[in-house]
């Protein structure tokens, strides 16, 4: 054996000759070599990622009397009007310019959060309601105060466009409400009519059974339809005041109100469409259509699963009174429209957007490219290019009471979404467990809502 | 520096070889070269795995702490301890069908699409007629991304509309009762699981030298007894790899799921939770990094399991 002077060389010697020239990178110079290359490699990697993500849907901004415009519609009729406003707002305003930013609909809904803290463009699309109050709170919408008042959105509508400051942070655009449609004929031909009340309503869905019609269409496989069934029957059970407290955590859903909605859900459950959750709202539509179900909950999109000779057909009533000392006058009818981010590169410019797309020009110009009008959320818009349909939506939402966003708007989305759509699902497929489902319910609302 | 100086075991070693000086001074001469490339060769990637690997996962692990909506600064994240923890386990309902259903999806596709495709492998090396075309229809789902897989299954399973349901006459809700949807899913990703181990084994199977067949031939061993015998244990880096496919695409299971219902009803998966409760406008960053940790613990069992089968192999 050699005798070695230190540990260093008694290492050296049992290390082959190939692998020892790298034995002199120690373990310290080692890691922080390594990092270095870290931070030289790794890092500006990574920003510029991000980088290039914001840039993307930031827009180009800047350049003199331009306006951004994100939008959550993109290759759809909707889109198509987006961009007939675009144009007819650039036309009657010399100058501005809008540059808009289309983005798919559930993309855009699901990044909104990165997407408010990245560099927003200046006007996007949004709805009234919950979320945008929360967004306003944490300083990622603009105060669009000095907008209001517009001419021609009424006061319920401006009350839904207002933050928990008091200040406004949303300009309406249109809505939908939701309500029972059925098909004229089949009423015609089986005698039915309109019912009033909920005896009304059961005694029909009865006959409707007897007649071998399914009385409810019935869709819950996305998780949100079920929310408007929950929705009426909590407003009309126990009054709006009350489903809006319990919408944003004041109120306790094993209460014994709560319960009361849900027996009264499951007694009427047997009156609809069994095998709910393996189905989307458009097969339901369709069960409507084809004659196999007599009545449909849903919003006035649900019109889209009818072929266009067919839409004359449709006809709807508000979900019948309940408790007569608490009426029928409330309903869910979502309002959307837009926001100013918070910085907004042309602030001006995009107030003066704003305005334009709350007037009854934008309606106009959307009509004009598409033939298919929304219903406006300005009252003095031409109404002459709306359906039947869509004037009796605005005469129902004119008579409300009371508005409602949906659940998913007037409450926050983690509950809405991680906590009452399973909980729904579970009480379609479970429903005589409503305490123990009301309890799960409320216990996951504490600890959400504690933060 | 240990290197540069000469050792009495590396002249001996090296004057065996070639002239002792010559090779010091080309040991010396290289000797910066190689560190820079080995620096770059062992530091890059050992950056990325960090940067990329260790640092995001630390950060759930640390997340998993908090309650943090993901609106604004690192100042805005509570700490709240163990709680996202307790609620995990005692008020979240879909956490124990999750747990259920990730054991299931793993059990299922090692049962059943694994050790078919291997079995269709086997047939398939024997060069059948039409070997060509089976191999490719057997292989074709297998380029179809998973969640295009479930938007086609889904045209077959649909309720009112499907095929499944119209040819058999039947009106089973595949997709929307509780009790026989993962197992219609796991029909979907075995179909295309089973393509995929074909593939694979089937490489492994041409590979294998026939004169081993040949010899247990001719040594009187039967069909069967050969593949047991002789073509199994041949194949054991095949084996492996194919085991590790299995768990890995079972842990990591989502797409599918997410497609149909958003993994909801029945179909709960542990990936499907994290995404449910982090992505989106729900951003419950805390809860959803507690569950993210706890899917990383899990697979992290299975991690010391394969390296330990993997390392064992080596020795």
């Amino acid at each position: 054996m050699p005798r070695f002077r230190s540990r260093d060389e008694y290492l050296a010697s049992i290390v082959p000759p190939s692998a020892s020239a790298t034995a002199g990178l120690r373990r310290r110079s080692f890691l922080k070599g390594t990092l270095a290359a870290g931070a030289a490699i790794g890092f500006p990697g990574l920003l510029a990622a991000c980088g290039g993500d914001q840039g993307g849907t930031g827009g180009g901004g800047g350049g003199g009397g331009t306006v951004t415009w994100g939008t959550n519609e993109s290759g759809t009729t909707f889109a198509e009007q987006h961009q007939a406003e675009a144009r007819d707002f650039e036309s009657k305003n010399d100058g501005i310019k809008v540059k808009i930013n289309a983005v798919e609909h559930n993309t855009f809904q699901e990044n909104i959060n990165n997407y408010l803290q990245g560099s927003p463009d200046d006007v996007f699309t949004w709805f009234a309601g919950y979320r945008m109050r929360f967004f306003a709170e944490r300083g990622l919408i603009g105060d669009v105060s000095d907008v209001w008042p517009l001419e021609g959105i009424p006061d319920s509508f401006k009350e839904a466009s207002t933050g928990n400051d008091g200040k406004q942070y949303f300009v309406p655009q249109s809505y939908y409400p939701w309500a029972v449609f059925h098909r004229k004929s089949v009423f015609q031909k089986n005698g039915y009519e309109q019912p009033k009340t909920l005896d009304e309503m059961t005694s029909l869905a009865k006959q409707m059974q007897k007649d071998g019609l399914v009385p409810f269409a019935f869709a819950d496989k996305d998780g949100w339809p079920a929310m408007g069934t929950f929705d009426v029957l909590n407003m009309r059970i126990n009054g709006f005041d009350y489903h809006i407290n319990l919408m944003a955590g004041e109120e306790a859903w094993d209460s014994a109100e709560v319960k009361a909605v849900f027996d009264m859900w499951r007694s009427l459950l047997p009156y609809h469409q069994t095998d709910a959750l393996g189905r989307t709202w458009q097969e339901a539509a369709q069960a409507l259509q084809k004659r196999q179900a007599g009545m449909y909950l849903l919003g006035t999109f649900m019109n889209e699963q009818f072929p266009e000779n067919e839409r004359a057909d449709i006809d709807f009533f508000t979900f019948p009174e309940i408790d007569p000392a608490i009426g029928a006058g409330a309903i869910d009818a979502p309002i959307d429209g837009n926001c100013m981010s918070a910085k907004p590169k042309n602030e001006e410019g995009a107030k003066t957007f704003l305005k334009y797309l709350a007037s009854p020009d934008a309606l106009t110009a959307a009509v004009k490219a598409t033939k298919l009008p929304f219903i406006s959320a300005n009252e003095n818009a031409d109404q002459s290019a709306y359906t039947e349909l869509q004037k009796k939506s605005a005469e129902l939402v004119g008579q409300a009471e009371n508005i409602a966003q949906f659940l998913d708007r007037d409450t926050r989305p983690d509950f809405a979404s991680t906590v009452i759509i399973p909980a729904f699902q579970e009480f379609i497929k479970n429903p005589d467990d409503i305490d123990g489902l009301t309890k799960s319910i409320e216990e996951q609302k504490q600890s959400i809502f504690a933060g | 520096m240990s290197v540069t100086s000469p050792t009495p075991a590396g002249r001996v070693r090296k004057d065996t070889t070639e002239g002792g000086a010559s090779a010091r001074r080309r040991r010396r001469r290289t000797t910066g070269l190689d560190r820079a490339v080995v620096a770059v060769m062992v530091g890059v990637p050992t950056a990325l795995v960090i940067l990329l690997v260790w640092l995001p996962a630390f950060g759930s692990v640390l997340l998993g702490f908090a309650r943090w909506e993901g609106i604004g600064g690192l100042d805005t994240i509570q700490w709240i301890g163990l709680e996202n923890y307790r609620n995990i386990f005692t008020i979240y309902p879909p956490f124990y069908p999750a747990l259920q259903n990730n054991l299931i999806w793993l059990l299922f596709i090692f049962f059943v699409p694994t050790l078919l495709g291997i079995f269709l492998a086997v047939l398939l090396d024997r060069e059948l007629r039409g070997g060509r075309l089976y191999q490719t229809a057997f292989f074709l789902p297998v380029v179809l991304s998973l969640a295009l897989t479930g938007f086609i299954w889904q045209l077959l399973y649909s309720r009112d509309q499907g095929l499944v349901n119209a040819i058999a006459g039947t009106e089973i809700d595949w997709y929307g009762n509780p009790d026989v949807n993962l197992w219609a899913i796991l029909v979907a990703t075995g179909w295309k699981h089973v393509g995929y181990v074909m593939l694979l084994y089937l490489a492994g199977l041409k590979a294998v030298d026939p004169s081993l067949r040949e010899a247990a031939a001719m040594d009187g061993s039967g069909e069967v007894s050969t593949f047991f015998r002789i073509i199994l244990p041949v194949m054991a880096p095949i084996n492996i790899i194919v085991l590790v496919v299995t768990f890995i695409d079972s842990l990591r299971a989502f797409d599918i799921v997410w497609v149909v219902n958003k993994g909801r009803n029945g179909l709960e998966l542990i990936a499907a939770l994290v995404t449910q409760n982090v992505v989106g406008e729900a951003s419950r960053i805390g809860f959803g990094s507690a569950l993210a940790t706890i899917m990383l613990l899990i697979s992290s069992v299975f991690v010391a399991v394969y390296l330990k089968v993997v390392m064992g192999g080596q020795k």
